[in-house]
Formats: C-alpha cells, sequence, structure tokens
C-alpha cells in the first residue's frame, strides 16, 4: 500500500494545483497576519475560510484525480495488488497532499509571526485538524460518488451539489425548520442535526475551544450547554473520525464491485 | 491450467457473456476471436479480476481466482488501448511496476528491441499511440510470467515492430506458456494459434485448431471461415 500512496501522492504533489493550493494558503496566511498583527484574530478568519474551502477542494480534486487516474488505476489492476490496496492508497495519496498544502501553507506564516511564543498554539493545532479531517472527509465522499458515477459530467455535479448540501443548503433547511417549528422544543433535534453535517461539527470544535460564545450559534451554544467545553470537544472529535470512516469503508466496499 | 466454468457477465440489459465454459490444460498459443462486442476484452479482464462475473468462475491451477490476487503475480496483462498516466516519464512507469510486482524481469532487452532508450526520459503523453503499445509491450513481456494475455497486441504497431512482437510471442510459446490472444488480424491469428475459440454473443460457437475450424466450414483460409460462421 505504500507504494500506491508513494505513486500517488509524488504524481499530485508534481502536479501543479496543489502547488497553487498551498500558494494561496501562504499567501492568505501572510496576507491576514499581516493585517491582523494578531494570531488568534487570524485564527476566527481562517475557520470561516478553511471550513468552507477544505471540502469544496477535497471535494472537486476527489473527484479529479479518480477519473483522471482511470489509467493508472487499470494498469495497477491488472497487477497483483489488492483492489482495497490500490483504492485506499490512492485516496490517501489525494487526502495527505492536500492536508500537507493546508498544514504547510498556514503553518510558515503562523511560524513567521511567532507561534511558539504565543499562547494560541493549541487553538491553531485545532484549526489545521479539523482542516485535515474536513479534507479526509470529502475526498472519500467524493471518490464514492465518482465510484457510483461512470459519467464524469454527472459526477461532477453530484459531488459539487454535496459540497453545496453541507456548506449552504443544509444550514439553510435547518433555520427553516427551525422557525417553521418554532413552539416546539427543538433542543435535541439541532444538537442531532449538528452531528450530520460534518462541517458544522469542525466549526463548533473550533469555537468551543475558542471560547466565543458570540459566534457560536444556536447548535454551538446548545453543544457547550449539554456537553460543556471538553466533553463538547471530545463529541465533536469523535463524531468526525466516524464521518472520517464510513465514507472510506464504503469507498473500499464499492471497489471491490466494479468493473473497469 | 485455466478453467472457466459458467461464466455469466450482463451489463445493464445487454448480456455479454452466457455461460461460457472451457478449459485450457496445454500450454500454447489460444487466439479468442469473435466480432466486435462479442465478449473478448470482457472475458479476459474476468480472467484478471477487472470485471467481477454475475455467475461462474475460473480456476487457475485448481484455484478458484475470485477474490484473491496473488494469483495475478502468474499473468501478464497487455490491455487493448495503451493508457498510461499521461505525466509519468517511459522509465518512471517501468521502474514503478517493477516496483509494485517486485519480481525479477528483464526490461532492457526488450527496450533495445523496439529502440525505445530514446524515450525513456519523455512523457507518456507526449508519445505516439505506437510507442505507447511499445511501452506497452515492454511492461507485458518483461516478466517471466507462465500466463500470457494479449488483447488487440498489433495496435498502432509498424511491420518492422509487428515482425520483433511475433518472434517474442513464439519465444515465450517455446518456454512452455499459456498465451492468450484477441486480435482481428486473421493472418497473425493463423500464423500463430494453436487453437481458436470463437464467441458469438456471449457463447462459445467454436473451439478447437485452425485447421479444424477451416475443414468444418470448408474454406481455404482462416478470415473466410470466420466470415462463413458468421453469416450461417
Amino acid at each position: 500500500m505504500i507504494k500506491i500512496f508513494k505513486y500517488s501522492f509524488s504524481d499530485l504533489m508534481r502536479s501543479r494545483w496543489s502547488l497553487v493550493y498551498l500558494a494561496f494558503y501562504l499567501l492568505l496566511g501572510f496576507v491576514l497576519l499581516f493585517l491582523n498583527n494578531d494570531l488568534s484574530k487570524g485564527i476566527i478568519t481562517l475557520m470561516n475560510v478553511i471550513v468552507i474551502l477544505t471540502p469544496m477542494i477535497g471535494t472537486i480534486f476527489g473527484v479529479m484525480y479518480f477519473y483522471n487516474s482511470r489509467e493508472f488505476t487499470e494498469l495497477l489492476l491488472a497487477q497483483p495488488v489488492k483492489r482495497s490496496v490500490i483504492f485506499f492508497g490512492q485516496y490517501l495519496g489525494v487526502s495527505i497532499s492536500l492536508s500537507l498544502s493546508l498544514i504547510i501553507g498556514l503553518g510558515i506564516p503562523f511560524l513567521a509571526y511567532g507561534l511558539f511564543r504565543s499562547g494560541v498554539i493549541v487553538n491553531f493545532l485545532l484549526l489545521l485538524s479539523s482542516g485535515a479531517f474536513l479534507t479526509f472527509i470529502f475526498v472519500a465522499l467524493a471518490i464514492c460518488i465518482a465510484l457510483f458515477n461512470t459519467n464524469k459530467i454527472k459526477g461532477f455535479g453530484y459531488a459539487i451539489l454535496m459540497w453545496l448540501f453541507f456548506a449552504v443548503i443544509y444550514d439553510g433547511l435547518m433555520l427553516l425548520s427551525m422557525m417553521v417549528f418554532a413552539d416546539y422544543p427543538l433542543d435535541n433535534f439541532a444538537l442531532v442535526a449538528s452531528f450530520l453535517n460534518p462541517i458544522d461539527l469542525s466549526r463548533i470544535m473550533i469555537l468551543l475551544k475558542l471560547d466565543i460564545s458570540a459566534l457560536l450559534g444556536y447548535t454551538g451554544a446548545l453543544f457547550q450547554r449539554f456537553f460543556g467545553t471538553n466533553l463538547g470537544l471530545i463529541a465533536s472529535w469523535s463524531m468526525l473520525v466516524f464521518w472520517t470512516f464510513w465514507p472510506i469503508i464504503l469507498l473500499i466496499r464499492k471497489a471491490q464491485k466494479k468493473n473497469f | 491450467m485455466i478453467q472457466v466454468k459458467n461464466i455469466q457477465k450482463s451489463f445493464g440489459k445487454l448480456r455479454v457473456l452466457d455461460r461460457v465454459s472451457f478449459d485450457i490444460t496445454e500450454s500454447g498459443i489460444v487466439s479468442i476471436l469473435g466480432p466486435n462486442g462479442s465478449g473478448k476484452t470482457t472475458f479476459l479482464k474476468i480472467l484478471l479480476g477487472m470485471v467481477i462475473a454475475d455467475k461462474g468462475f475460473i480456476l487457475y491451477q485448481g484455484q478458484n481466482i475470485s477474490h484473491s490476487h496473488r494469483y495475478r503475480n502468474k499473468i501478464s496483462y497487455l490491455p487493448q488501448i495503451a493508457r498510461f498516466p499521461d505525466n509519468l516519464k517511459v522509465k518512471e512507469v517501468i521502474s514503478m511496476i517493477l516496483d509494485i510486482r517486485n519480481e525479477p524481469a528483464n526490461p532492457e532487452s526488450l527496450i533495445e528491441l523496439f529502440g525505445l532508450a530514446k524515450y525513456m526520459d519523455q512523457k507518456l503523453g507526449n508519445l505516439s499511440g505506437g510507442t505507447r503499445q511499445k511501452v506497452n509491450i515492454v511492461l507485458t513481456f518483461m516478466f517471466d510470467s507462465p500466463v500470457i494475455v494479449l488483447d488487440e497486441p498489433t495496435a498502432g504497431l509498424d511491420p518492422v515492430s509487428l515482425i520483433k512482437l511475433k518472434a517474442l510471442i513464439k519465444r515465450e510459446k517455446s518456454k512452455g506458456k499459456i498465451i492468450l490472444i484477441t486480435s482481428h488480424i486473421m493472418s497473425l491469428v493463423e500464423e500463430l494459434s494453436d487453437e481458436v475459440v470463437f464467441l458469438l454473443e456471449g457463447n462459445i460457437c467454436f473451439k478447437g485448431t485452425v485447421e479444424k475450424l477451416k475443414a468444418k466450414t470448408n474454406t481455404e483460409d482462416l478470415e473466410h471461415a470466420i466470415a462463413k460462421i458468421l453469416e450461417s
């Protein structure tokens, strides 16, 4: 598996896109810190960018990589390698290269502005890890969609729709249902609903740690009241782990049955 | 060595293979023939585990190959269309496959035979179809596998390379290997094959030597024999 990972990873690292992605984060990090000159504020601003952008890039790269590497996959399928190894190796190649772009791209500006001398290193690490989680989750979801759709246009369409659903539509639906059912007790519903969206989960996770109640929003406030900060962090963290695993399992199961 | 038992495969409503069974017991060259869409490539891909049969199974040396992957180090496969990751160099793709299979191999003599040395640092995306096919041939023949599967091996090759390929196939046959070929070039099939399996609409409609097929259809050459089967 390490071999498959190695080839996918080096293939992606050589492509211009992961460098563009890395450069984007470098620029974003430096510009934000230059304007704010405050690491804490930088983290809050970045959080808003990361929870939307990493899922989008993960989705697009995941689908694109799967469709583009079909030749590579077919070449590997005829070799004495397990299917699960081929697909898991490729998945790790995409997710890890994207996560590294994020970590290096934001890490360098924050280090340059004295991350180690500040007290926000844990917050910063939490921000990076939720970005990495979202990358792993959405790459897996995107590859699943690509596996189920041989037609590229359809696959791309569904993948973008999936991202749009979690990033925008989901919140709209939540808000709408809160308004419609305002007369009923909605605490449990809202709590469960936030578990079902990885983007919401990572937003809540970061905000709980940052302890900015003004930004927590309704579900975040519920989270804090229900779990408290520490338990809330653990709960959202473990839900993100769950969100990472089930698409991977689906991906491997589907890959076992697919005809090439 | 290879036993095919009741293989059935449909893509949607289209039944590509319908309870195909046959055995390949001896070494030699077996040609799988049939018109376009008769299920030749699908059969080869099932043998390689790239397509999963709906029903039936294939035994290789008595072992069921479904859900297994190790048997594939006994098979070298030349796909129908030479498609590779475009941004890899020729030498990279060769070393990658060597690395993944991790078996003794001899690519150098084949690279020399097909004059690929000057292309080694070129990206695969920049090569012509014929040159890519030569890379494909190197990847297939560089291992000493007991089974070789060739899907349209002559596609895009110039006459000089074709002669070299035929010599290569005969050399491998003399080592006592099983070689499965699909091709639409009947002269090639006639020259090389020990046995012919003719697929039509997902069924085997003939299996035997080229001579038998000619005698059965009462024709002079293989091309006419095939045409006669298709017309009847």
